[in-house]
């Protein structure tokens, strides 16, 4: 299968993406807070790209395997990664940052796992990919690649630290 | 697959023992947050069916309930119908009509919460029965050996007391063996078993068992009611031959060995009032833990009838 979106074009992205944020968070000292498993990659390259520019950011990542909705329907619970929030919740400007957003659902389970960290000044969403097909309303802030999807399309990222490589494919939906 | 009862350890794989423990980590790092619980088991009911009192591990297993946002019910038997005369069955009729989905389950009896386990839909978490085994308490004492030395393959526990009634030297020891630790038992010949498991050294005297060089001495509880059945002559005997008295805490500070024990202690019979402040003392580290590894243990296990995606 042919990569949807080559190393070049996903280094573009996160390039993008931090110019997003640099611009939308100008003169506000904030907090990046990547979501396990990949977002918290995601999170570490924009720190680099925001540090290169002189911006130094709190960071942190946050693991929301116990705050799913989906319980019911899983045959076996996830495998908890933990997190490591260790900065002052209470009135931080937190990003989230994650790899894909597709329905929603992680970012609801996200709000609500760093609210038991503290009460945050201001909650702003960046997302290396946007695919699309949002089953709640949640619409991010800062988006590095938008991408044309089908509901039932598996978009698989794969990221230097975490996969090997980067990389995202798109599996077409099979017997539609 | 998941396990739907977690009933005693024996049958578990190294595999699943690591895996609680790593997962109790994450557990245990949530105790320091503003906000203590997670909705993970939100509009689930977890029912402490408790036949015989245990004040420690009963609120230890309600408060890892409560903190996975559980509902928790005391079902207490002691003073409920069993005195009526209604059967272990009648019981569980009883809960599986209330739709329970989990029943952590304590009893006199050698393999009762099995019982119950193939009864019923919810899953069963066996909290102690008899002198069977008491799953959550050996990981709980073998995920705290690790906290402190987490290469764990080679250590030596020396588990000191009344071998020979103790599901908790039973559950601990089948543990630490399986992760590599090496275990003795130390005791009065009458309490300690004259066949211990294969590998198991036996002692009966304490320079002896010292001599053995153990990085950990495990105290056992010493039970009142054993002292009128004559297994030792006296409290105060069993204190000077086999407790930590303050010279024997001195040698263990000197050593560098550290000092665990299943609660309540019996302060002047397994140890010293001063071994409460010993340094190395794990015992305040076992009650925190025990919350951490009892909601890593509710977390693995799904009741019946669970759905069958796969985890994300």
């Amino acid at each position: 299968m042919s990569s949807t979106l080559n190393a070049e074009e996903m280094e573009a992205g996160v390039d993008r993406l931090a110019e997003l944020i640099l611009a939308g968070t100008e003169g506000r000292s904030i907090a990046l807070v990547g979501i396990r498993r990949r977002g918290d990659e995601v999170a570490e390259r924009l720190r680099d790209r925001l540090a290169a520019r002189g911006r130094e950011v709190d960071f942190g990542t946050l693991d929301i395997s116990l705050y799913r909705d989906d319980y019911e329907h899983l045959r076996e619970n996830p495998q908890l990664q933990g997190s490591d929030i260790v900065f002052e919740v209470d009135g931080a400007q937190i990003v989230l940052v994650d790899d894909v957003l597709f329905t929603g659902r992680t970012i609801r389970a996200a709000l609500d796992a760093i609210s038991d960290y503290g009460r945050p000044g201001r909650v702003e969403l960046a997302v290396l990919i946007d695919r699309g097909h949002r089953e709640l309303p949640i619409q991010p802030d800062y988006v590095g690649i938008p991408l044309e999807t089908d509901r039932h399309d598996h978009v698989h990222v794969s990221l230097a630290n975490t996969d090997g490589e980067d990389k995202v494919e798109v599996r077409k939906k099979q017997n539609p | 697959m998941p396990r739907k009862d977690l009933l005693e350890l024996a049958s578990l794989s190294r595999e699943e023992i690591d895996r609680i423990l790593d997962q109790a980590v994450p557990f245990k790092e949530l105790f320091t947050r503003s906000v203590k619980k997670v909705p993970t088991l939100k509009g689930k009911s977890v029912l402490m069916l408790f036949y015989e009192p245990s004040t420690r591990t009963h609120s230890s297993f309600e408060v890892a309930a409560k903190r996975l946002s559980a509902d928790v019910t005391n079902f207490d038997v002691a003073q409920s119908s069993v005195v009526k005369g209604e059967s272990v069955r009648e019981t569980v009729e009883t809960l599986q009509a209330m739709r329970t989905d989990y029943i952590v389950v304590r009893h006199g009896r050698s393999g009762l919460p099995g019982m119950i386990a193939r009864q019923t839909k919810a899953s069963v978490v066996n909290a102690g029965d008899g002198a069977h085994a008491h799953p959550t308490q050996g990981l709980l004492d073998a995920f705290t050996v690790k906290e402190v030395m987490p290469e764990m393959a080679g250590k030596r526990v020396l588990i000191v007391g009344d071998i020979l009634h103790s599901r908790v030297a039973r559950s601990t020891s089948t543990v630490l063996r399986r992760l590599g630790v090496e275990v003795a038992y130390l005791g009065p010949g009458s309490l300690v078993p004259r066949a211990c498991p294969e590998g198991v050294r036996r002692f009966t005297d304490y320079r002896e068992a010292m001599a053995w060089n153990p990085d950990v001495m495990y105290l056992l509880r010493i039970q009142m009611e054993r002292q009128d059945a004559q297994y030792f002559p006296s409290l105060r005997e069993y204190h000077r031959v086999y407790g930590v008295t303050r010279e024997r805490l001195r040698e263990l500070d000197d050593k560098g060995i550290w000092l665990m024990h299943p609660g309540p202690v019996n302060r002047g019979v397994e140890l010293c009032d001063e071994a409460m402040d010993y340094e190395r003392s794990l015992i305040n580290r076992q009650v925190e833990n025990g919350i951490a590894v009892r909601m890593a243990v509710l977390y693995s296990l799904k009741p019946e009838g669970s759905g069958a995606l796969e985890a994300p």
